[in-house]
């Protein structure tokens, strides 16, 4: 199993939202809408919009980075063209959000949405700042590790991922009950990885993360 | 070694809406209609931070994000409001059903299911029961009007599908 199951008790969220019955498999409608997708254009991003420390009066606080990967298909391949949006907590752990209640300043300089179109060989780049950790109200003391939300399209409607991507060795993971609800070491997947090559000299480090996304029905069988 | 999915989480609202994301087609489009509903959950109280995502299977010439061009477009995206209300406005498809995936805190992976605008022969309504056929469908409410609610979990739990 890759993906976290619906019910997962010790994030309480899930609790009243989680389906009570198992989803219908769906193996045999070729001709299902699903199996095709929203296509984004070039002309409806811009590639400023990639650059999350860019857009206001002045640079944002904290650790600049670079995230990089590429967006590839169950098979490898990499998907070229297609959409990928993120957003994220400022460096003190406060989303530009108005319900974020979480007393720590906003930044003025950095909002934390992106968006870019991966590119021929279906790689995609970010600037950002790196995000901090902040707390949540799921059980006594808890702090959701540093991460990253990515969403990203595909070729198929199957395809659609929504997730997180978080920072390697953070002390967080053994606590934190959406990053366990990925079963096993599964959940490295989730882990993106400092990369020296990446990392570029006198301006912010570098991180690695590949996301691959599920195959359709009929690739399948 | 496919990359597991996680929550949308609460505060997605400052990043994935954007202008006029809920239509498809633009006010006045000539066989547009509109689809409303709310999610609710297992207690039926309404999902107020949930995100819905719908997809016509035919792409069109208007822009997916950024809404130029003319004509109408097959995907779009709602996030729910304070009531747990969302709406499409969409030109129908030639099949007879939407493919919309709902996405929420709570939610580790989004749902998906197919608002059918209409009853007619089909190889999924055909496959359920009564009570399961029902929550597919979208109700007529009003002219060019539609009604479909998610129930995630419950009486009245909308069937769910997996690809």
């Amino acid at each position: 199993m890759t993906h976290p199951p619906y019910l997962y008790p010790d994030y309480a969220s899930t609790v009243l939202r989680a389906p009570s019955r198992p989803p219908l498999p769906m193996k045999d409608d070729p001709e299902a809408a699903e199996l095709t997708g929203p296509v984004f254009g070039r002309g409806e991003v811009d590639p400023l919009d990639a650059d999350l420390t860019a857009g206001h009066a002045g640079e944002p606080l904290g650790e600049r980075i670079i995230v990089t990967g590429r967006v590839l298909d169950a098979s490898g391949r990499p998907v070229p063209d297609t959409l990928v949006e993120i957003w994220q907590a400022n460096s003190a752990g406060r989303y530009a959000h108005q319900r974020d209640r979480h007393p720590a300043p906003l930044d003025p300089n950095f909002t934390g949405a992106g968006r870019c179109l991966t590119d021929g060989e279906g790689r995609y780049r970010f600037v950002t700042i790196k995000p901090g950790a902040y707390p949540w109200r799921n059980h006594p003391n808890a702090w959701r590790p540093a991460h990253i939300h990515f969403s990203v399209f595909g070729t198929a409607f199957t395809q659609r991922l929504v997730t997180q991507m978080y920072f390697p060795g953070d002390p967080l993971f053994a606590f934190d009950p959406i990053f366990r609800s990925v079963p096993g070491p599964t959940r490295e997947r989730l882990v993106c990885a400092f990369d020296l090559d990446v990392t570029e000299p006198e301006w912010a480090l570098g991180y690695r993360w590949d996301v691959v996304l599920g195959g359709t029905p009929m690739e399948d069988a | 070694m496919t990359t597991p999915s996680q929550t949308v989480g609460p505060f997605y609202g400052f990043a994935l809406p954007y202008a006029a994301d809920w239509e498809l087609a633009p006010e006045g489009h000539p066989g547009a209609v509109t689809i409303t509903g709310r999610v609710l959950d297992g207690a039926g109280d309404p999902v107020p931070d949930a995100l819905l995502e719908v997809w016509t299977g035919e792409a069109g010439a208007r822009g997916a994000l950024d809404r130029a061009g003319t004509g109408a477009c097959g995907f779009g995206r709602c996030g729910t409001a304070a009531d747990g209300s969302y709406r499409f406005r969409l030109v129908p498809p030639t099949r007879p059903y939407l493919a919309l995936l709902v996405f929420a805190r709570g939610l580790l992976k989004p749902v998906r299911t197919r608002v059918y605008l209409a009853d007619v022969p089909d190889p999924l309504l055909g496959s359920l029961d009564p009570a399961g056929r029902a929550t597919l469908l979208a109700r007529p409410d009003g002219q060019d009007a539609y009604r479909f609610d998610v129930r995630l979990q419950g009486e009245g739990e909308t069937v769910f599908l997996e690809f």
